[in-house]
């Protein structure tokens, strides 16, 4: 059975315009809204409200799949001795969600902290609306829908109170976990309120007041950490495999080696042998392109991991590689290269181009690849599935909690309502775990033994068989005037798309890959052309933190780079000087901007924006400072996730062209936030992963299979190679900014920061990633 | 039937003698703080005490331990309050947290190996686990407030 793109796409972020034709769900047409059973506790009634009734600004969340949901019956509960509990219905993957929107519920309720707990939602989007955990989303999408749904819940227990004592609402207010009276000096917890506010009418929408942002306790401030934290420090944290049924199997599956590829026969005569083997069995596949359907295979299923394990060694297994059997990177790169250099689908064009580059001083060209990179998350794809006749039970470290139980039941063949998927905590994420293969793998198995059981993937199969970021060459070509001043600009990017995984004969980037650093371009150039010459996939393409903004920030600020060296200018005046006056960046000329999937009028592309975060780190990051020799700095900018980033990089290159990164500078503009301290904790993280994928990131193909198999030969930044200090400048939020990315956006231009660094260091050009050797001498 | 002993309580095992440490904890006893991340000790996520050594749970067989002192995440301090993991909650080090109780359970046998070490020796000692979500600075940062016994 192959699955139909348009029948299920639930996680087929941003391809709202293009390929989706589902209907969304009218919030107000939601019936079934019970509150949280918790005994001997009272759950709020308030009214069930359209995403953005009170919006000041518009959100692209209710075209997500299921919209948002804003109802205290659903997400605020509170017990008889006034323990408040939360929902959290987005996935934990150390952002700090789990923490920062309960976190604004409880803000506006006026809940004490210490007093609240956070529960979990399960996977169920009627229930909960859009739980996809991806696109730097949570914050920009459910900051005001979180804070509408506590201000429900505050006016409720104010309006109790004041019908308790007989005195005007007005006079009453809730202060910390108390509705106070202030005249009087009376005052009442809570937990006494609860059974009367219940009873209360709902506050109309127009009477529905917000807390004044000066009076915010929690809220920006950062003095909060993260719910989890003390479990995590003692072990007790609970991730996906650290799920235990009583009479669970262990099980690991060997999965055809080229993607697309068969199971034609296998020998299991010595795994049989192997002590802790009970069973082995074939795992169905789909065929290419398989969506986020399991890849088939053999499963070994195990009384422990281990025994697994080493059953699985021993299998003797014969595959059909299929089509993809002569996927070869170094080949591969030839044959994008080419493409870069010819005529390709146009997706943006402003003046004539062509006319342009012709009539130039100079036309400086930059060709820079980037390879497929692995996610490698810390905690590799692991599921534990428990199906018992048609019903089934899942606990796994998912990204798409609702998206998990619709493929889970399409797979099964059950209804979506007897399936219970449970969100554990996930090790990591990187987008990896929007995809839920290894839920699915969970259940088939299940469901074919009899018992529950755990599909643990190893290191090796998480390297070989995974979604893999994209590879790519993107083409720039600047023109320049004699003046120095660029007058013509064409950028070629060539990559399989994403949507191959859905739709076989894809040779295009969806407009959600365009949209990420290509046809978004802010620069104020005279002539533009964007250009999407056809590549085809050969392998499982998937989203990876930042997704095509890497290769594409890589690309422009490294032709920035590039320019200043050209022109004999600094790079960040020459930055300054493209990015050009203070606008709002007119972007007709695109025919789907997709623009993050939020309206432009919310989130345009501000260049005083853009400029500001340059201005900002140029200050903190002390640009332009002595440098001792073999060191140097490098600048870049870049606007993602409709947030705002730039970084400085110091690096050293040593006479041997090893290198070091003594210090990093970034400033973000992400709009209003919540936990600055996680902001902070996010962009020292996406130091270090843009550090690892410019130095080593980099998965290649051999007769269409993986080279790489672990941490020796894909390797990641170590503590001992990460920057000495990481300094993290965040713009405070000018009045009503609507919040936006922080997750991804702090990736892309810190490699084309490092590599404007190393060329200000030693005078190379380093265009392709990763830089591996290349500085060697 | 091998005999362990793991945060001070007696274990029996009579299944393969070269299993993993790591699964043994894992699956077999249930102590899940253990993690596995690669396991070919590249990444440290599984990282034990072996009486006073940090060792690789995932390449550790379970006859490799036989009267010696296991010691987990679960089993460092009775309230989990070891002067590491208090340095950990000070710092906010965790973003995900997969690999921190590994991370915690190195460090504290590095501490007692040497209590007051340098930035360098910090950033050695530390240099075999993998945090992929990048808190190495704070990771840095919270080993040596430990040392300093905050």
């Amino acid at each position: 059975m192959i699955m139909n793109i348009i029948a299920n796409p639930k996680k087929l972020r941003g391809f709202e315009q293009s390929i989706r034709a589902i209907k969304i769900e009218n919030v107000s047409r939601r019936s079934v809204l019970k509150g949280l059973g918790i005994a001997g506790g009272f759950v709020l009634a308030a009214p069930v409200m359209s995403g953005h009734a009170f919006a000041a600004y518009e959100t692209g969340a209710s075209k997500m799949p299921h919209g948002t949901v804003v109802d205290p019956r659903v997400f605020v509960a509170i017990a008889s001795d006034g323990t408040v509990t939360i929902v959290a219905h987005r996935s934990e993957m150390g952002t700090g969600v789990r923490t920062s929107l309960p976190l604004i519920v409880a803000e506006e309720m006026e809940a004490d902290w210490p007093r609240v707990r956070v529960q979990q939602a399960h996977g169920d989007e009627v229930r909960y609306g859009n739980q996809d955990t991806d696109g730097s989303r949570s914050t920009r999408h459910y900051m005001m829908p979180m804070r509408q749904i506590g201000a429900s819940a505050r006016m409720m227990l104010e309006a109790a109170a004041a019908k308790r004592w007989g005195v005007p609402a007005n006079e009453v207010k809730a202060l910390n976990h108390e509705v106070v009276h202030q005249e009087s000096g009376r005052r009442i917890g809570f937990g006494d309120l609860a059974a009367d506010a219940v009873k209360e009418p709902v506050p109309s929408i127009e009477n529905l007041k917000l807390k004044d942002p000066k009076n915010f306790r929690y809220l920006g401030r950062g003095e909060i950490g993260i719910v989890d934290l003390r479990d995590i420090t003692t072990g007790k944290a609970h991730y996906g495999s650290d799920t235990r049924l009583p009479g669970m199997k262990y099980a690991v599956i060997a999965r055809p080696p080229v993607t697309g590829g068969k199971l034609v026969s296998f020998d299991a005569a010595d795994t049989m042998k192997v002590s802790g083997v009970e069973k082995v069995i074939e795992v169905k596949g789909w065929p290419w392109p398989s969506k986020f359907q399991p890849l088939g295979g053999v499963a070994v299923i195990a009384r422990n991991t281990g025994a697994a394990i080493k059953g699985r060694d021993a299998l003797k297994i014969v595959w059909d590689d299929g089509a993809n059997g002569k996927y070869e990177s170094v080949a591969y790169r030839t044959k994008l290269e080419e493409a870069a250099r010819k005529p390709g689908l146009v997706v943006r064009k402003e003046g004539d181009v062509d006319a342009a580059l012709k009539g130039a001083d100079r036309v400086i060209v930059g060709e820079y690849y980037l390879p497929h990179l692995a996610h490698v998350s810390m905690e590799p794809p692991v599921a534990v599935a428990n199906v018992k006749g048609d019903k089934a039970e899942i606990w796994a470290p998912v990204q798409s909690p609702g998206g998990t139980r619709e493929d889970v039941a399409t797979t099964l063949g059950i209804s979506e309502e007897n399936v219970t998927v449970n969100v554990t905590l996930l090790g990591g994420g990187f987008g990896r775990k929007s995809k839920c293969d290894y839920a699915l793998e969970a259940a088939l198995l299940s469901k074919e033994i009899g018992a529950p059981v755990k599909v643990q993937w190893t290191r090796e199969d998480d390297v070989r068989h995974g979604f893999l970021h994209t590879v790519s060459v993107e083409r720039i070509e600047a023109g320049l005037d004699k003046n120095g001043k660029v007058i013509g600009w064409r950028h070629r990017s060539v990559a399989p798309s994403i949507a191959s995984t859905f739709k076989a004969d894809t040779v295009h980037g969806a407009p959600f890959e365009l949209g990420m650093g290509l046809v978004d371009m802010p620069f104020e150039i005279a002539n533009i052309q964007c250009e999407n010459p056809e590549a085809t996939a050969h392998t499982r393409i998937g989203w990876f933190r930042s997704v095509s903004n890497i290769p594409r920030a890589f690309a422009v600020q490294s032709m920035v780079g590039e320019l200043a060296h050209a022109t004999n200018r600094d790079q960040k005046e020459m930055l300054l000087e493209l990015i050009g006056s203070p606008r709002i960046v007119d972007l007709s000329s695109v025919k789907d901007l997709w623009n993050y999937g939020e309206p432009y009028d919310s989130y345009p592309i501000d260049t005083a924006r853009l400029r500001k975060v340059v201005e900002l780190v140029a200050e903190k990051g002390e640009w332009g400072r002595p440098v001792p020799k073999g060191h140097g700095l490098g600048i870049a900018v870049h606007r993602s996730f409709v947030s705002y980033i730039a970084t400085i990089v110091e690096v050293a290159v040593d006479d041997k062209g090893k290198l070091t990164v003594p210090r990093v500078d970034t400033a973000i503009d992400c709009g209003t936030y919540v936990n600055p301290e996680r902001i902070q904790s996010q962009i020292e993280g996406a130091a270090i992963m843009g550090l690892s994928l410019a130095k080593y990131g980099a998965i290649t193909f051999k007769d269409g299979k993986v080279q790489q198999k672990n941490f020796d030969d894909f390797q990641v930044t170590r503590i001992d190679e990460a920057p000495l200090a990481t300094n993290v400048h965040i713009v405070p939020p000018g009045a009503d900014t609507p919040p936006s990315g922080v997750g991804e956006p702090g990736v892309p231009p810190f490699a084309p920061a490092l590599t404007n660094a190393i060329f200000a260091a030693t005078g190379k050009r380093i265009r392709a990633l990763p830089i591996g050797k290349q500085l060697e001498t | 039937m091998i005999k362990l002993k793991i945060n001070g309580q007696e274990r029996n095992w009579d299944g393969d003698p070269d299993l993993p440490l790591l699964w043994f904890l894992r699956d077999e006893v249930g102590l899940t703080g253990t993690k596995f991340g690669c396991g070919q000790a590249l990444c440290g996520a599984c990282t034990v005490m072996v009486d006073k050594d940090a060792v690789r749970s995932c390449i550790t067989s379970v006859s490799d331990v036989v009267g010696r002192e296991v010691t987990t995440i679960e089993g460092l301090h009775p309230t989990g309050d070891h002067p590491v993991q208090k340095a950990w909650r000070e710092l906010n080090v965790p973003q995900c947290g997969y690999c921190q109780a590994g991370q915690i359970m190195q460090a504290a046998a590095f501490l007692m190996e040497n209590p007051k070490p340098s930035r360098d020796q910090i950033r050695e000692a530390m240099s075999g686990n993998i945090c992929r979500c990048g808190a190495y600075q704070r990771i840095e940062n919270a080993v040596r407030l430990a040392s300093t016994g905050v």
